[in-house]
């Protein structure tokens, strides 16, 4: 998938999605000696903020995990990264089909919350995945990408019936998700 | 470590024996072609496609499969072959392109299922046809490179591309025999409309490779071309289970832990992430039918547990459902509202019917979006409401309401449950559906019955007396309750009813001669039950922080201890207050718990002295009240105390039981 373009969520079959995880995943920084504790952990978030006709609603980060319906579920923090094998360290899941009828786009966003920029992390990559087989959707890589310390990855928002995805790959700057408003609010 | 190839890059590649797995949004077919060092094919025979599947050292898929697992053994390879190029391609009738669809994805993995490098194919739009990667030898070495190169004309320009002259021919022939897999397949089972329907969707995907499983697995066992022939099956190091043939795409227990991110498998285990392949002639379940709720659907060790988390589960659902609705209703009243102002400062609408129309707008909005959540809650209310119908009649004594027929089969247990039902919890968008509130047992916190407010939420005044009465006989009630569920002789209830005033709703436990002694009456009766229930504290803290449980004296009642104190702070001088306090604070790590029945009000002599005390307390009231907050979002869900039938013997049979299982041990 790349930049801007959109995939309806909709299955072949006629059936659509119903489940989507945001999967963000990074190698963590390697330690240095004995001395390991000076050494800076990479904290990388993922965030996902609901829109409602452009007013953002609901937020699921890591300090409010679940959104208020239930509807949208980060897995947890996970503050130093992982072994870089490719899994998912943090996760967003969102069950498309319990979110309020009022919420007409979700947009997902990575930060470095430590500051790092994306260039100094290792194997640093987002992704979108249906839940219900694994399907990849869309894939970012992100180390090398940049002197930023944030990207605004994709939104998914309503469309007729079911809903769509568009992948931004915005890079930005900020160290949550609340610095990244400005930058959000364009694309909605 | 994978290597994630962008177009263009090469790897190289350590292994012999590979698989190269292929993930796209839709059913394409995958196929390989041998070159020779120039890349070109030498005829049909270089090809490996649904038609032809097995070449020597290579094995594709027979049908077009949203994922699929391809074989390679370069070792295999005759000296004349330079390039193995991977191609997906769309079936005859996906028409669009590639760029229709999910991005696809194909990874070249090891044996045993490590990532070696993958690649995203981006930027495909019409192209029909992709060459996705390109194996090739090297000054002796093999390496992979990253191609993604599309092909608008679809198979037979690529493979003209590739210089071969039959392009057209092998192109045709390979939709065909496409299309005769189709044909063989198991038909995919119908759409289910319920909660599942995701899950059940995965399968029509797999659906094709369901029919070629059989003959892939043979073809792969059979031919002499095959590249595993070599390989002893039984061979060590090389364990079977890990042989692409068997682990093929088309294993239903399999697909999804195939996904294309890394080793790690965040399913459980023994969870089937896609339902089972039903079988063609009877369906699942009926469309539109959503699946019937059964208790104890949750997790647990046993069926209380089980119980208990779907309880929970079903209060965490009723919370979320409710919290979608009201944050749709709040938004769809604010948009209006700002609608209205906008309409109201705009001149313009002051002249002729424009304001109204654009009032009347503001207002269909709001409706429509209004009865939309509206009817998202009523099918999430319909569906907890039949799931409640189900559990509420198998929830066992400590769970069930006073009316339930299980109280009627009552024995006393003989171990300690999870949690007890202290009453019910409802919101005001669903009155009828009543959620047991289950607090876990041993109790963590004291309680406090709240006989103070006159008013009740139906609007019904109650006086004080009726009031006090009526905490009471609550009291009364949750003592029985947690008498009967606790094993008997390990549950005490002492009583302080320092002017008697609560005689006639103690009749039920002074009666059955459950509780440890007469009610306490006077300063003295209160000071004495004080006395001692503070020594008993410290004696077993004071075991327990040396360390020596076992040395309590002889003879001692180890069991849970609760004191329900009346008419609170009658009776009560500032000692007995202190005493009261240090129990509150002091006693639930040890057993000792207060049940306080009590209006605050009436304690303010003390001033904030008594706070603590209250904030300490988990506050029940006699009557219908909506001062309980949910853990989740923050309800305000109105509590209902268990009542017991009017007429209804079932308290006085139960403490009866509970007596009797006393006095026998």
């Amino acid at each position: 998938m790349t930049k801007g373009q959109a995939i309806s969520l909709q299955k072949s079959d006629g059936g659509s999605l119903t489940a989507v995880r945001m999967g963000l995943g990074w190698q963590a920084a390697p330690r240095r000696g004995l001395f390991g504790s000076r050494t800076r952990e990479i904290d990388l978030d993922a965030s996902a903020v609901l829109f409602a006709d452009k007013q953002p609603v609901d937020v699921v980060f890591f300090r409010h995990l679940v959104s208020d319906d239930g509807s949208v579920r980060h897995t947890g923090d996970n503050l130093v990264g992982g072994v870089g094998q490719g899994g998912d360290d943090e996760a967003i899941l969102v069950d498309l089909a319990r979110i309020p009828v009022h919420i007409d786009q979700i947009v997902f966003t990575v930060n470095s919350f430590t500051g790092q920029t994306f260039q100094e992390v290792q194997n640093a990559f987002c992704r979108l995945v249906d839940e219900t087989n694994g399907q990849e959707l869309a894939r970012y890589t992100l180390a090398g990408g940049g002197a930023y310390t944030a990207q605004i990855m994709a939104k998914v928002h309503r469309t007729g019936s079911g809903w769509t995805m568009t992948a931004l790959g915005t890079p930005a700057n900020g160290r949550t998700f609340q610095d990244l408003m400005p930058a959000i609010l364009p694309h909605l | 470590m994978t290597a994630e190839l962008v177009r263009g890059q090469n790897h190289p590649l350590s292994q012999a024996r590979l698989e190269i797995r292929v993930s796209a949004g839709a059913p394409v077919v995958a196929a390989a072609t041998l070159g020779d060092e120039q890349g070109r094919i030498n005829g049909v025979e270089g090809v490996a496609h649904p038609g032809a599947p097995t070449l020597p050292g290579l094995e594709v898929s027979r049908q077009a499969a949203a994922e699929h697992r391809l074989a390679v053994d370069l070792d295999a390879m005759p000296d004349t072959v330079h390039r193995v190029s991977v191609l997906l391609a769309l079936p005859a009738d996906g028409a669009g392109g590639f760029g229709a669809l999910a991005t696809p994805f194909v990874a070249v993995t090891g044996l045993d299922g490590t990532e070696i490098a993958s690649y995203t194919i981006t930027g495909l739009q019409a192209e029909s046809a992709v060459v996705a990667l390109e194996l090739y030898r090297r000054q002796g070495a093999w390496k992979v490179r990253a191609i993604g190169q599309g092909y608008a004309g679809g198979l037979a320009d690529l493979l003209t591309d590739q210089g071969l002259a039959q392009a057209h021919q092998l192109a045709a022939g390979i939709n065909e025999a496409v299309a005769q897999a189709v044909a063989r397949s198991v038909p995919a089972p119908p759409p289910r409309t319920d909660g599942d329907r995701s899950r059940q969707a995965a399968a029509p995907a797999l659906g094709p490779d369901q029919g070629g499983q059989a003959s892939q697995g043979a073809a792969g066992a059979v031919p002499p071309t095959s590249p595993y022939t070599t390989q002893n099956p039984g061979g060590p190091g090389q364990p079977r289970a890990q042989s692409p043939y068997q682990d093929g795409a088309g294993d239903p227990t399999q697909p999804v832990t195939s996904a294309p991110g890394g080793p790690i498998d965040y399913s459980h285990p023994r969870r089937r992430t896609t339902a089972p392949p039903p079988p063609p002639t009877a369906p699942p379940a009926q469309p539109g039918q959503p699946t019937r709720p059964v208790a104890g659907d949750a997790t647990g060790w046993s069926m209380e547990e089980r119980l208990y988390n779907q309880v929970w589960g079903m209060f965490e659902d009723l919370a979320r459902a409710a919290a979608a609705y009201r944050s749709a209703v709040d938004f769809a009243d604010s948009r209006m509202e700002k609608e209205l102002d906008q309409v109201l400062s705009d001149p313009r609408s002051r002249i002729g019917g424009q304001g109204d129309a654009a009032r009347e707008a503001a207002q269909a909005k709001h409706d429509q979006l209004v009865n939309q959540a509206r009817v998202t809650l009523d099918r999430d209310v319909a569906q907890l409401t039949a799931e409640s119908e189900v559990v509420d009649p198998a929830l066992p004594p400590p769970y069930a309401s006073w009316d339930s027929p299980v109280w009627q089969g009552y024995r006393v247990p003989m171990e300690l449950p999870m949690a007890v039902r202290l009453g019910d919890l409802h919101l005001p968008e669903s009155p009828d559906l009543r959620i047991p509130m289950l607090i876990r047992l041993p109790l963590e916190r004291g309680l406090w019955i709240d006989s103070g407010r006159g008013g009740s939420l139906d609007g019904s005044f109650t006086d004080s007396h009726d009031m006090r009465r009526l905490a009471m006989e609550t009291a009364v009630a949750h003592a029985a309750r947690l008498l009967a569920v606790y094993p008997a002789g390990e549950f005490t209830v002492h009583v302080i009813d320092p002017a008697g005033a609560g005689a006639q709703s103690l009749a039920p436990l002074v009666r059955t001669g459950v509780l440890a002694a007469p009610p306490a009456v006077g300063a003295a009766g209160v000071s004495e039950v004080l006395a001692r229930l503070t020594q008993r504290v410290d004696l077993v803290q004071m075991a327990l922080r040396g360390g020596a449980p076992d040395s309590l004296p002889p003879g001692f009642d180890t069991s849970q201890q609760l004191l329900i104190v009346n008419d609170f702070p009658h009776g009560f001088d500032d000692r007995a207050v202190n005493q009261l306090r240090y129990l509150a604070d002091e006693g639930p790590a040890v057993g000792v718990h207060l049940m306080m029945v009590a209006d605050r009000e009436e304690a303010t002599g003390y001033g904030p002295l008594l706070d603590p005390l209250w904030r300490a307390l988990l506050r029940l009231t006699p009557v219908p009240d909506d001062h309980l907050a949910d853990p989740w979002v923050g309800h305000a869900w109105t509590y209902e105390p268990p009542v017991v039938p009017s007429g209804s013997q079932v308290l006085q049979q139960v403490l009866g039981h509970v007596a009797a299982a006393r006095t026998g041990y």
